[in-house]
C-alpha cells in the first residue's frame, strides 16, 4: 500500500468523514443529551443555546436524534453488506472454481433476482414480512449479494486461470486451500473497493426505504426516515430535514473520496505481479 | 550533416522519478539502419518511443535533445510533436495483433495517417498502401486491405503494420522487436521484406532487438544498451567480430556458444517412464494432436520442437491431466495415467510436475517464496515447521537464491528469479518427470543462459527426467538427448539430437534449421541465394 505521504487530499478527507462516522456509530447515543423519544420543544423550532440544531416536527432534539440515528443507519447498512459479502463472495468464488451446472444453476438465480428491480423486490418482501430489522438486514443483504456474487465470480475466473492456480489444482489441493489461499488474496483489491462503494449504496437504500416507510420504524431515529418524518418543514423554510440529509450526504462522499483513492492505480486485478 | 536523428544526452525518468534513462546519445544518418541491443530493462524501447517525443506510461523526458532534421522534439510543443509522429517518424510494435483495432479493416488503418496528416487524397493513399503491399510481399496488394486483422496470419499482420508505419513516408521507422513474437520461419520472411523495403525507399531506422543475429542481418551500425545507459557502439562486424566492452563480449559469446555448441546431449538412461501411446486430442471439436507416440526413458531430455499451433504445448496439458485424450493413453512408468489429474493419486501428481514459460504468472503474487516452496513439501511429504524451512533453505541453496529470499514475495524478484523459484516449488516435490514448457523463452538471452544451466546441473546431481518442450532450436541443441519434430498436431521426424542437427530427413526440420539466425552478417542473404537457386 502507499506511503502516507502519498495520500491525496481527497483520500485524507475521506478517512476524516469516515472516522467521523465511526465515532458517532460507537459513542452517538452515549453523546446525545437527551433521549430520541424525549419531548423537549416546541415542534420544528429554530435552533437555540442548548439544541443546536433546532427540533423536528415532534419538538424532539434534532441533534440527539442524528447522534441516535447515526447507530442505526450505519449499523444497518454494515451488517448488510458484511452479510451481503459473506454469502456472495464465497458463491462467486465457489461457482469460479467448480463451473459446470453449479455455475450455471447460480447465476442464472442471480441473473433472475437482478432482473427484477431492488426496490420493488424489497418492498415486496417488507410489506410480505413485516418491517422488522432483521428482515431489513437480511433482505438488503440477500438482494446486494446478487451484485457481490457477480463481482466474485468474475475476478475469480480471472484467477483461476492463472497458472499458480493451476499448479495448486495440479498438487491436489482442496477447495478450502483454493478459495483462501490462492484466489481470495489475490481477489482482494476490487473486493475491498467495492465493499465501500456496496457500503454507500446500501446506506442509501436503506435511507430510500425509510423514506418510504418501510425502513425503520418510529420511535427509532434514522437518517432517511428523519428526512421523511420532516419533509413539510421545507415548505416553510426550515433547517430540520436538511441536517439529517447531510449527515447521509457526507457518510456517502467519505466513503466515496476512500474508495477513489483506494482504487486509483489499484485497478489491475488477478495478482499480476509484474 | 546529413544526420537525420540526432540525440544528444537524453534522459527519461518514471512518473515516481526513477531515472531510466541516463544520458543516451546517438546519431542516425539517411538511409542507415542502427541497430539498439539489450536486456529487458536496458532502456531500448523507451529510445525509441523518446525519438518520438513520447513517453510511455507517466515517463517524461526530463533532458538532453532530440533533433529530428535539425528541430528539437524534445522542448516543442505538444502539436508540433504530434505533427512530426507517424508522418516524419513512425513505430512498429513488436506485437502487431494488439496495435490493429480488430473492429476495422486493414486499410481504412492504414491509410488513416497520410488522410489525418493531410499529407496525400485518399486515392492516392490507398494507391502507396497497395504499393507498400506489393513491395512487403503481401498476397492479393489490391485487395489486401479489405481484410479484417483476425483474418490475416500473423507474419502478415506484422507486414501490414510495416505498411501502415509507412504510410506516411516516414524519414525515420523505429521497429520495436518487430519479428520477435513471430515463429522462427515466418520471421526470416518478415525480416527479409522489411530490410528490402527500408533499403528500396531510402528510409532509416532504429532496430530494437534483444537477439544479436536477428540485428547481424539487418543493421550497418550497433549500440548496445545495459541499465539505461550506453554500453558501446561500433558497426555491426566490429561489434561481433571485435567487442570491447566485456558485458558485449558475453552476449557475443553467448549468443556463438548457442549457435555452435556440440549438439546433443548423452545421459545414462534407464527404463521408460513415459510412454504416450497413438494418442489424439482436440479442443472442443477443432483436433489439435494426431496419432502422436512418444518415449521417454528415465534420466534423459527429450525436446519437443515446434512452432506456434504444432500442439506441444498440448502434449504437456495431456500428460499433466489438464486435457483428455480423444484417442490413445498416456502410460507412466509402466501404467496407465489416468486422464484426468482430479482422478490420479497424490503421489502420482507429484511424480510428474510441470514448470511454466511466465514464471510472472505461474507463481502467487500473495504467497513468499517460502509459503510457495513449503506447500508442496507439506502436501507432497509431509514436513511441517523446522523441517520444512530447513528443506525450502537447501532448495534455495540448490538453485542458487539466497535463504533470506524465502521472506520475499514475488513482486519483489527478478525474472530469473521468479523462474529458479518455479524450479525449486517443481523440486520440492521431488518428481521423476519435469515438464518444462518454454521455460527460457520470456528471460533475457545471458539469464535463459543460467536457467539452462541449471537445469542441466539438477539432471546432473539428480538424474532428473525432462521433457522439454520449445520453440528455441538453440536450447535444445545444448540440452537434448533426443529432438522431436512437430508440426500441426503430428510428429514430423524424431532422432537423436546430434543425428538430427547434422542430416534432418525431414523438408520442415531442415526449413526449421535453416530458419534460425546464425551470427553471421551474410546469413539472410546466403539463405535467399540457396532458395533462388
Amino acid at each position: 500500500m502507499s506511503r502516507l505521504s502519498n495520500i491525496p487530499l481527497t483520500g485524507w478527507i475521506g478517512m476524516a468523514l469516515i472516522a467521523a462516522n465511526a465515532i458517532l456509530f460507537l459513542f452517538g447515543p452515549m453523546l446525545a443529551p437527551f433521549g430520541q423519544e424525549e419531548i423537549v420543544g416546541m415542534p420544528f423550532d429554530m435552533p437555540q443555546p442548548g439544541h443546536p440544531l433546532g427540533f423536528d416536527q415532534n419538538g424532539r432534539d434534532m441533534l440527539s436524534r442524528l447522534l441516535y440515528g447515526a447507530q442505526m443507519s450505519i449499523g444497518i447498512s454494515l451488517a448488510a453488506v458484511c452479510l451481503s459479502f459473506a454469502v456472495g463472495v464465497p458463491l462467486g468464488i465457489l461457482a469460479a472454481i467448480r463451473g459446470g451446472w453449479l455455475d450455471l444453476v447460480l447465476s442464472r438465480v442471480v441473473d433472475t433476482v437482478m432482473s427484477i428491480p431492488v426496490l420493488i423486490s424489497a418492498l415486496v418482501v417488507l410489506q410480505a414480512l413485516g418491517s422488522s430489522l432483521p428482515v431489513l438486514i437480511v433482505t438488503i443483504a440477500l438482494l446486494d449479494s446478487t451484485r457481490v456474487f457477480r463481482l466474485a465470480r468474475l475476478v475469480a475466473q480471472g484467477i483461476n486461470v492463472m497458472e499458480y492456480a493451476e499448479v495448486a489444482r495440479l498438487r491436489g489441493e482442496g477447495l478450502g486451500w483454493m478459495i483462501r489461499r490462492e484466489i481470495l488474496p489475490n481477489a482482494l483489491p476490487p473486493l475491498v473497493a467495492e465493499f465501500g462503494m456496496r457500503f454507500c449504496f446500501t446506506f442509501l437504500f436503506v435511507a430510500g426505504l425509510s423514506y418510504l416507510g418501510l425502513g425503520v420504524q418510529p420511535p427509532f431515529a434514522d437518517w432517511g426516515g428523519m428526512v421523511r418524518d420532516n419533509q413539510q418543514g421545507i415548505l416553510y423554510g426550515l433547517y430540520a430535514p436538511l441536517f439529517p440529509a447531510a449527515a447521509i450526504a457526507l457518510v456517502t462522499i467519505g466513503v466515496n473520496l476512500t474508495v477513489d483513492w483506494l482504487l486509483a492505480g489499484h485497478t489491475t486485478v488477478q495478482g499480476d505481479n509484474r | 550533416m546529413s544526420d537525420i536523428l540526432r540525440i544528444r544526452d537524453l534522459r527519461v525518468a518514471t512518473a515516481e522519478g526513477v531515472e531510466l534513462l541516463h544520458g543516451v546519445s546517438l546519431d542516425l544518418e539517411k538511409g542507415e539502419i542502427l541497430g539498439l541491443i539489450g536486456e529487458s530493462g536496458a532502456g531500448k524501447s523507451t529510445i525509441g518511443l523518446a525519438s518520438m517525443g513520447y513517453g510511455r506510461g507517466g515517463c517524461r523526458i526530463t533532458g538532453g535533445t532530440i533533433e529530428l532534421a535539425g528541430k528539437d522534439l524534445a522542448s516543442a510543443s505538444r502539436p508540433e510533436r504530434e505533427a512530426v509522429r507517424g508522418a516524419r517518424i513512425a513505430y512498429v510494435a513488436q506485437s502487431a495483433a494488439a496495435a490493429f483495432n480488430p473492429a476495422h479493416r486493414l486499410e481504412r488503418q492504414i491509410i488513416e495517417g497520410p488522410l489525418r496528416h493531410g499529407l496525400m487524397t485518399a486515392p492516392e493513399a490507398r494507391a502507396w498502401m497497395i504499393e507498400l503491399f506489393t513491395a512487403l510481399g503481401l498476397p492479393e496488394p489490391e485487395t489486401f486491405g479489405r481484410r479484417y486483422p483476425h483474418q490475416v496470419s500473423g507474419g502478415q499482420l506484422q507486414r501490414a503494420m510495416v505498411a501502415m508505419a509507412m504510410s506516411c513516408k516516414p524519414d525515420i521507422l523505429v521497429l520495436d522487436e518487430p519479428t520477435t513474437a513471430l515463429d522462427v520461419t515466418t520471421q526470416i520472411e518478415v525480416l527479409l521484406l522489411l530490410r528490402e523495403t527500408i533499403r528500396k525507399y531510402g528510409t532509416s531506422a532504429l532496430y530494437i532487438t534483444h537477439d544479436l543475429a536477428v540485428i547481424a542481418q539487418v543493421a550497418d551500425r550497433l549500440m548496445v544498451l545495459r541499465h539505461g545507459a550506453e554500453v558501446e557502439t561500433g558497426t555491426t562486424e566490429q561489434i561481433l567480430s571485435a567487442p570491447r566492452e566485456e558485458y558485449t563480449q558475453r552476449l557475443v559469446s553467448e549468443r556463438q556458444a548457442s549457435l555452435n555448441a556440440e549438439a546433443g546431449a548423452h545421459h545414462r538412461t534407464g527404463e521408460e517412464i513415459l510412454r504416450v501411446d497413438h494418442v489424439s486430442a482436440a479442443y472442443g471439436r477443432t483436433p489439435v494432436l494426431h496419432d502422436v507416440d512418444l518415449s521417454v526413458k528415465r534420466g534423459e531430455t527429450v525436446a519437443i520442437v515446434g512452432e506456434s499451433g504444432s500442439g506441444k504445448s498440448t502434449l504437456a496439458r495431456l500428460v499433466s491431466g489438464l486435457l483428455a485424450p480423444s484417442a490413445g493413453q498416456v502410460r507412466f512408468d509402466g501404467e496407465a495415467l489416468p486422464e484426468s489429474y482430479r482422478k490420479r493419486s497424490p503421489d502420482l501428481l507429484r511424480r510428474i510436475q510441470l514448470i511454466y514459460q511466465l514464471p510472472d504468472v505461474a507463481l502467487n503474487p500473495r504467497q513468499t517464496v517460502g509459503e510457495t516452496i513449503g506447500r508442496p513439501l507439506e502436501t507432497f511429504r509431509g514436513l511441517k515447521g523446522r523441517a520444512q524451512r530447513n528443506e525450502v533453505a537447501r532448495l534455495l541453496e540448490m538453485i542458487g537464491l539466497p535463504v533470506e529470499m524465502a521472506a520475499r514475495l514475488p513482486g519483489a524478484l527478478s525474472g530469473g528469479q521468479k523462474q529458479r523459484v518455479c524450479i525449486a516449488r517443481a523440486l520440492a516435490a521431488e518428481p521423476d518427470l519435469m515438464i518444462c514448457d518454454e521455460v527460457t523463452s520470456a528471460l533475457d538471452p545471458l539469464v535463459a543462459e543460467d536457467i539452462l544451466r541449471l537445469l542441466r546441473k539438477l539432471q546432473d546431481e539428480l538424474g532428473m527426467t525432462y521433457l522439454f518442450i520449445t520453440h528455441d532450436l538453440s536450447v535444445v541443441r545444448r540440452l537434448a538427448d533426443r529432438t522431436v519434430v512437430m508440426q500441426k498436431g503430428r510428429i514430423v521426424e524424431e532422432a537423436d539430437t546430434a543425428t538430427l542437427f547434422e542430416a534432418p530427413r525431414d523438408p520442415y526440420t531442415r526449413r526449421l534449421l535453416d530458419s534460425v539466425p546464425q551470427l553471421d552478417r551474410g546469413w539472410l542473404d546466403k539463405v535467399l541465394a540457396a532458395r533462388a537457386s
